[in-house]
C-alpha cells in the first residue's frame, strides 16, 4: 500500500478507479474541473457504503447486539485511522463533524462561548471562506471582542508582516484557511502557527482544501484545530473531521447536547462525556464515516505526496495554457499553490463562461467562492475556477483550454 | 409589436431557433438578441430592482402604461442578458391578465441544454416569477381602479 519510491501519478490511470468518467458510447467524456467544490467518488468508496448499508448495518454506540458492537468498531476504526492520516497523538482527538462549516461553527460557538471575552481579538485572513468568517464574527458579537483581519498582498498571499503586526495579548484565537479556495494560495501554515503560538493564541485551521492534496501532520504544524471535509477527500457528503488537541478538547464545552454524549443526566444538571463523544450528540452520520475510512485508505494507496506531484503537473500545464488565451488574468499567483487555478476573461462573465463551459461538457466553478470580502479585495465581481485532482490528465486541461477559446468567439 | 398576442411572439421565436443548427448557433442568437437590448444606464441599476437568485446581476424595471405592463431589463453577463431579451420580446407591452394566463413554455423549445433552461443558476426562473409577480400587481391595481 505505501507509495513512496512508486511510479509517479498518472490521471489517466486514476480515472479507471472513478466509474463517473466512464463513457458509454457516443457519449462526451466528463472532464471536471471542480474537485474544490467536492470530489468525486472512487468505486472502492461507492464499494464500501454498499456493502455497510446492504449487509453490516447497524447503529453505533447505543445497540446490545452484535451489527451495532461491529459497526461501532468500523465506526471507531475509522477514527484511529482519521487520527493517523492527519498525524494526531490519538483517536480521541479526532470528533466526527458534518463538515468544515459544522466544525469551524462548532469550535467558535463552544471553544469561543468559554474562551472569548469582551476585549479579546480573533485574528483571520483576508482570504477567508465566509465558513470561517461569519462563525467568528457572531462569536464575537456575543463577547464583545473584535475581529481582526490580516490583509493579502496582490499576489493573493498573506502580508506576513502585518499578519505579525495584528497579533497580541488579546488575541485568543487565530483561525486561518491553509489552502485558499479562491486562490490557491497555500498558506505557510507552521510559520504563522508559530507566530500565532508565540502570543499564546488558540490557532484553528481550515483544512478544506488541503487534507486531500498535501500531507497533513497537525502535530508537525502545531494547531489546536484543524477541520476537513469527507466529501472533498473522496468520502461521501455530510461528514467530516475536527481534529482538537487533547488538552484543548479536554477544557471545552459540548456544542450540541442529546444522546450517547453524556456521564450523568437528571433534570437538574449533567455531567458529559469525555472528548471526543462528548462532541459527538445523537446518532452521527457513521455511515459516512465508515465511507470515508475507505477514502483515506484511498488516498494513502495514491500516496499524497504523489497526488501533490501530479496535481502540480497539472497546475503547471493549465497555468502556461491560460496565460496564452487574450485578456486571461490569473487571480491569485502565490509563490506556493496548490491545484487551484482561478481567473477572469476580459470582456467576458464567468458566469457565460461557465454555461459555454458546460455545453461542452466541461465542470468549472464560476462566482465568488462564498468569499465576498476578498473578491471585493481583489476588486472582482466574480471569478472562474478550475480546480483539479489526481484523477484530471493534461486532455482534461487542453479540453478546457480549448473550450474557452469556443467560448471566447462566442462572447467577445 | 404592441397588436401581437404572446402566443404569436412566442411561436416566432420558437420557430426561429428550430432553424438553428447547433448549440453554439443558438447561443449565438442569444447573445445577440441580448447585444440589441437597449444598455440600461448606471444610475438606474438600483438594489431595488434586482432579481434575486441569479448568479450574474439582473435589474428588472416595471411601468404600467395604458392598461400594459412596460419592461426594462439588464444583466452584466451577456447570456443572461439574451435570455431577458427573448422574456421581453414575449411580455412586455402586454396587459398583466395575458401575462398571467401565458405560462413561459417557450423557453423549453429553444433547443437549449436541460442545464441552462432549468439551471437555477441563469435565474430565468427567478426573472419569470419577477414578471409574473409585478403583472399581479398591475392587474390588481387596475382592477382597483376600474372597480
Amino acid at each position: 500500500m505505501t507509495t513512496n519510491g512508486a511510479a509517479p501519478l498518472r490521471g489517466e490511470v486514476v480515472r479507471g478507479d472513478f466509474p463517473i468518467f466512464e463513457v458509454g458510447e457516443g457519449e462526451r467524456p466528463l472532464v471536471y474541473l471542480d474537485t474544490a467544490a467536492t470530489s468525486q467518488k472512487p468505486q472502492v468508496v461507492i464499494d464500501r457504503l454498499v456493502r455497510f448499508y446492504g449487509r453490516e448495518y447497524g447503529t453505533v454506540r447505543r445497540g446490545a447486539y452484535r451489527l451495532s458492537q461491529e459497526a461501532t468498531a468500523m465506526y471507531e476504526g475509522v477514527r484511529a485511522q482519521a487520527a493517523a492520516f492527519l498525524g494526531a497523538r490519538s483517536a480521541s482527538e479526532i470528533v466526527f463533524v458534518r463538515g468544515v462549516t459544522e466544525g469551524i461553527n462548532a469550535v467558535a460557538r463552544a471553544w469561543g462561548g468559554a474562551n472569548l471575552s469582551s476585549g479579546d481579538e480573533v485574528v483571520i485572513t483576508a482570504m477567508e471562506h465566509h465558513a470561517n468568517i461569519l462563525p467568528w464574527q457572531r462569536a464575537c458579537a456575543r463577547a464583545g471582542a473584535r475581529l481582526r483581519v490580516a490583509p493579502i498582498t496582490e499576489r493573493g498571499e498573506v502580508d506576513l508582516e502585518a499578519f505579525g503586526a495584528l497579533l497580541g495579548p488579546r488575541t485568543r484565537m487565530v483561525s486561518f484557511v491553509h489552502l485558499s479556495n479562491a486562490l490557491g494560495t497555500v498558506n505557510p501554515a507552521s510559520e504563522m502557527v508559530r507566530m500565532a503560538k508565540a502570543v499564546g493564541a488558540t490557532v484553528l485551521l481550515d483544512g478544506a482544501q488541503s487534507a486531500a492534496h498535501a500531507e497533513v501532520d497537525v502535530a508537525a504544524l502545531g494547531c489546536d484545530f484543524f477541520v476537513c471535509s469527507g466529501h472533498k477527500m473522496f468520502g461521501p457528503s455530510g461528514c467530516g473531521i475536527l481534529y482538537g488537541r487533547e488538552e484543548v478538547l479536554a477544557s471545552m464545552p459540548p456544542d450540541l447536547l442529546g444522546g450517547e454524549m453524556v456521564d450523568r443526566v437528571t433534570f437538574e444538571e449533567s455531567t458529559f462525556d469525555d472528548p471526543p463523544h462528548r462532541f459527538e450528540a445523537g446518532t452521527p452520520p457513521f455511515a459516512q464515516v465508515i465511507g470515508l475510512g475507505a477514502a483515506l485508505s484511498y488516498i494513502e494507496s495514491l500516496g499524497r505526496s504523489r497526488i501533490a506531484a501530479w496535481e502540480a503537473e497539472l497546475l503547471r500545464h493549465a497555468t502556461g495554457r491560460l496565460l496564452e488565451v487574450p485578456g486571461a488574468r490569473i487571480t491569485g499567483t502565490a509563490a506556493h499553490k496548490g491545484p487551484i487555478l482561478a481567473f477572469t476573461l476580459e470582456g467576458v462573465h464567468s458566469f457565460d463562461l461557465g454555461t459555454l463551459l458546460d455545453e461542452q461538457n466541461i465542470a468549472i466553478r464560476v462566482g465568488q467562492h462564498c468569499a465576498q470580502p476578498l473578491m471585493d479585495r481583489l476588486g472582482v465581481h466574480a471569478t472562474a475556477r478550475a480546480s483539479f485532482a489526481p484523477y484530471n490528465t493534461l486532455e482534461d486541461v487542453d479540453a478546457f483550454i480549448e473550450a474557452i477559446y469556443t467560448a471566447r468567439e462566442l462572447l467577445v | 409589436m404592441s397588436a401581437e398576442t404572446i402566443d404569436s411572439r412566442t411561436t416566432a421565436i420558437v420557430s426561429e431557433f428550430r432553424e438553428l443548427s447547433d448549440w453554439k448557433a443558438r447561443y449565438r442568437r442569444i447573445i445577440e438578441a441580448g447585444k440589441a437590448l437597449p444598455e440600461l444606464a448606471e444610475e438606474r441599476r438600483e438594489d431595488r430592482y434586482r432579481v434575486k437568485g441569479c448568479q450574474s446581476q439582473v435589474w428588472l424595471i416595471p411601468a404600467f402604461e395604458g392598461g400594459r405592463v412596460r419592461f426594462e431589463a439588464w444583466s452584466d453577463a451577456a447570456i443572461v442578458r439574451g435570455l431577458i431579451a427573448l422574456l421581453l420580446r414575449v411580455y412586455d407591452d402586454q396587459p398583466p391578465e395575458a401575462i398571467l394566463t401565458t405560462p413561459p413554455t417557450f423557453v423549453d423549445e429553444l433547443g437549449l441544454s436541460e442545464h441552462l433552461s432549468q439551471s437555477r443558476a441563469n435565474g430565468l426562473a427567478s426573472m419569470i416569477r419577477q414578471v409574473q409577480l409585478y403583472a399581479t400587481v398591475y392587474r390588481a391595481m387596475d382592477q382597483r381602479e376600474g372597480a
